[in-house]
């Protein structure tokens, strides 16, 4: 049930700048499970492992994503490097999402 | 089943027609008589074959009309909102979703603000506002106008939620509002929230870039709001109707049981706000477009009057300013009523008004003056110079003037401060000079209801109102004032200049008084340093005489009066003096018999004491020369007498003097 999922960066030596970031979800959701999968795909593709990423899943942990100041499922929120940034939806346009992440210029 | 359901259905829906047009009687007993059939026909077409007991028409009807008979009554909730509960017949529906609807500024957020303000305040409901559209911050600042002490309120039972996507946010594909409700659900349980808002959902639908999945977010909040047991929700929304709408916001109108419209326009300079219930199920509602005003309070509608009027009508009486005027008016106005006074510009309505203000005053009794376009104080010196002195009055607080101006002020604002006017004084007299002015500004539609408002308004607290109107024109047959207020007013006095003879003289008529006899005669008004008093009444050729005809009439009949006068002080002088010339006769002449009568009573005491002396000496003389004896001396007398008797000659028997 509890899809609070945490990775880290099998060998974060060398690079410095490690993406941390956090995905809002909704369980199985259609759009997150979307989102899940797209995210994986383009870490996978782009970040290789130097990067942190925080799963939460907001009906198990409403507060906190109020807290956060979410709005909408699913959301990522890129904490570092600064600046910080969100993006929205299920992550299917991936050019969006790398831009967001600071990796495409 | 399908009967069941069927059934169910069709009464449902007839009771929701019944309820909207209750009214009409006919109607209802025609629906009625729908739907019992209707139902009749459902259960025979889906049991043909079977056996029936044999009367089935009387148990058909019997099933119906006691489905009808017991319509259960929609659970509503209280907004608090002024006039809109009494619109909508007691409130948004409860349980369910409403829906504000209207162009941006038309005050969709201040309703939905004000609903979960009040259910905070009156109730202790905590409430949760989903701000789609403007920060939460900046909601709390523009209601700051407001006394509604909000900033304490969010303290404890106000939650605004912020649920604006910042603009820098990246959208990427699709999404969904599950963990939107999933925190909203988790801060409802936390605070125990009954109302909930969503304030400017058209925001967040349009990132959703897709009607299919606007649809579908509107579903899923619509389910969880059933699903959470909500006291009432309330969606507010930026569709004004006017601009090509996508087809979500029709289903979205469809969706909800209840659709509030608001309107915004700006009418001849003045914005106008309107409200309007588009759609209540199952509930009857007020079907008109209402006028919306914002005060201190908040919003407030002004809701139509129960049509059924029921005011206490007074048998007392109170004066109208002074008592020739009373008179015309078979003693006064009555308590409560309203009275109109119209005229062109210049013909004493604000002197005719401040009388009756000064009379109530003098009469100890709580006074509102209010003028339009003129300071309070130039009234005052004004009506000074015609002897009306209120300065004593307003010191002491009995009497409230209040001067309004009417450029670019709405009536609906007016009529917003003359309730709070009222509410803060407590008037039993008051006053509106003139009632037209609020006229001068926005449309003639809107003034002409608040006029009308207003004075069944004053009606209801029992004020004894009087307003002026300025008539253009001087034909009060045809329709006094722009307002359209004469039909409603309970007096109507007209002062109009009437021009003859060189001059212009004012002259006063009472059109109407209702429930009393009144004066027909027109008068002629004069103002002098005593006050507004009406001339004595002089008519010649069928004409009531003014001004320097009157006054020549009044000269004549004066003249006319003097030597009247004098023809009968000299008449009445001469006929005294005959008389007393008689009565002096008669002195004289009493003198006369006086004289007589004493002149003959010192006669006859003359005479007898002669004779009583004469008897004496005989009787000395006889006993001196001792002839008879003592006793004997009466008979002696009688035949003395006799003797004597005899030779005086006259035959006659004297006795005594």
């Amino acid at each position: 049930m509890v899809r609070k999922r945490k990775r880290r960066a099998a060998s974060d030596s060398a690079v410095t700048t490690a993406v941390v970031m956090v995905l809002y979800i909704t369980d199985s959701g259609p759009n997150s499970v979307r989102a899940v999968a797209n995210l994986q795909a383009i870490c996978k593709e782009h970040l290789k492992d130097n990067f942190r990423l925080e799963i939460i899943d907001v009906l198990q942990y409403p507060l906190r994503a109020l807290a956060d100041g979410i709005v909408v499922t699913p959301s990522l929120a890129k904490l570092s490097p600064l600046p910080v940034a969100t993006v929205v939806g299920n992550l299917s346009d991936k050019n969006g999402v790398l831009r967001a992440l600071g990796i495409l210029g | 089943m399908s009967i069941v359901s069927g059934e169910s259905y069709l009464v449902c829906s007839v009771s929701n027609i019944k309820q909207g047009v209750g009214a009409i009687p006919y109607q209802k007993s025609c629906l009625s008589m729908c739907a019992s059939a209707l139902i009749m026909s459902i259960e025979r077409a889906d049991d043909p074959g079977e056996d029936r007991t044999p009367p089935p028409g009387k148990r058909h009807a019997v099933t119906a009309t006691k489905t009808l008979k017991a319509p259960r009554p929609l659970p509503k909730i209280a907004t608090g909102i002024e006039g809109f509960d009494q619109l909508s017949h007691g409130g948004l529906p409860r349980n369910r979703i409403s829906l504000l609807m209207g162009g941006p500024g038309s005050g969709k957020t201040v309703f939905a603000l004000q609903s979960i303000v009040e259910a905070a305040r009156q109730r202790g409901e905590p409430g949760i506002f989903v701000a789609f559209e403007e920060r939460p911050d900046q909601i709390v600042a523009n209601a700051a106008g407001f006394n509604w002490g909000l900033p304490a309120l969010i303290k404890t039972k106000l939650y605004f939620m912020d649920a604006n996507l910042s603009p820098d946010v990246v959208q990427s594909g699709e999404f969904d509002l599950r963990g939107l409700l999933a925190m909203l659900k988790a801060k409802k349980d936390e605070i125990g929230a009954r109302w909930i808002v969503f304030d400017g959902i058209d925001v967040l639908l349009t990132l959703l870039q897709n009607p299919r999945s606007e649809m579908r977010e509107i579903y899923r909040i619509r389910d969880w709001l059933t699903d959470n047991d909500v006291d009432a929700a309330i969606i507010t929304a930026k569709i004004d109707g006017r601009g090509p709408e996508s087809s979500t916001y029709g289903f979205l109108q469809f969706m909800v049981d209840c659709v509030i419209g608001f309107d915004s326009r700006v009418d001849w300079g003045v914005p106008l706000h309107r409200i309007r219930i588009a759609k209540y199920r199952g509930s009857a509602f007020a079907r008109g477009e209402y006028p919306v005003s914002f005060g201190p309070g908040g919003m407030a509608i002004a809701a139509p009057e129960p049509s059924e009027i029921q005011q206490v009508a007074s048998g007392e009486r109170v004066s109208a300013g002074f008592e020739r005027l009373d008179t015309m008016l078979g003693g006064g106005l009555f308590r409560g009523s309203s009275t109109l006074i119209t005229g062109v510009p210049g013909t004493s309505k604000t002197t005719l008004s401040g009388k009756f203000v000064e009379a109530a005053c003098r009469r100890g009794e709580r006074t509102l003056f209010v003028s339009f376009d003129e300071s309070a104080d130039r009234i005052v010196r004004n009506l000074t110079s015609v002897g009306i002195h209120l300065k004593p009055y307003l010191k002491s607080g009995v009497l409230l003037m209040y001067s309004g101006r009417t450029e670019s002020v709405g009536a609906e604002d007016h009529l917003v401060k003359l309730k709070a006017l009222i509410a803060a004084h407590r008037p039993r007299c008051m006053v509106i000079d003139p009632l037209s002015a609020i006229a001068k500004a926005g449309s003639l539609a809107a003034a002409r209801s608040v006029a009308n408002r207003f004075i069944y308004a004053a009606k209801d607290q029992r004020i004894t109102v009087v307003v002026t109107a300025i008539n253009e024109g001087d034909a009060p047959e045809i329709e006094a004032t722009d307002l359209q207020i004469s039909t409603i007013a309970d007096t109507w006095i007209h002062l109009s200049y009437l021009i003859r003879g060189g001059e212009r003289n004012r002259a006063l008529t009472i059109i109407k008084s209702r429930g009393t006899h009144h004066s027909n005669q027109v008068r002629e008004l004069i103002l002098s340093d005593a006050g507004p008093m009406l001339a004595d009444v002089y008519t010649a050729g069928g004409e009531v005489l003014m001004g320097t005809l009157r006054w020549e009439k009044e000269d004549e009949e004066r003249a006319k009066r003097v030597h009247r006068r004098s023809e009968f002080d000299q008449k009445r002088v001469s006929l005294e003096l005959a008389k007393a010339d008689t009565r002096a006769r008669i002195k004289l002449l009493e003198g006369d018999l006086e004289r007589q009568r004493v002149e003959l009573a010192a006669y006859f005491s003359e005479d007898h004491a002669r004779i009583v002396s004469s008897s004496d000496r005989e009787k000395s003389l006889r006993r001196i020369r001792s002839a008879d004896r003592t006793g004997l001396a009466a008979s002696g007398t009688n035949a003395s007498r006799k003797k004597r008797a005899a030779s005086n000659g006259s035959g006659k028997v004297r006795n005594g003097p």
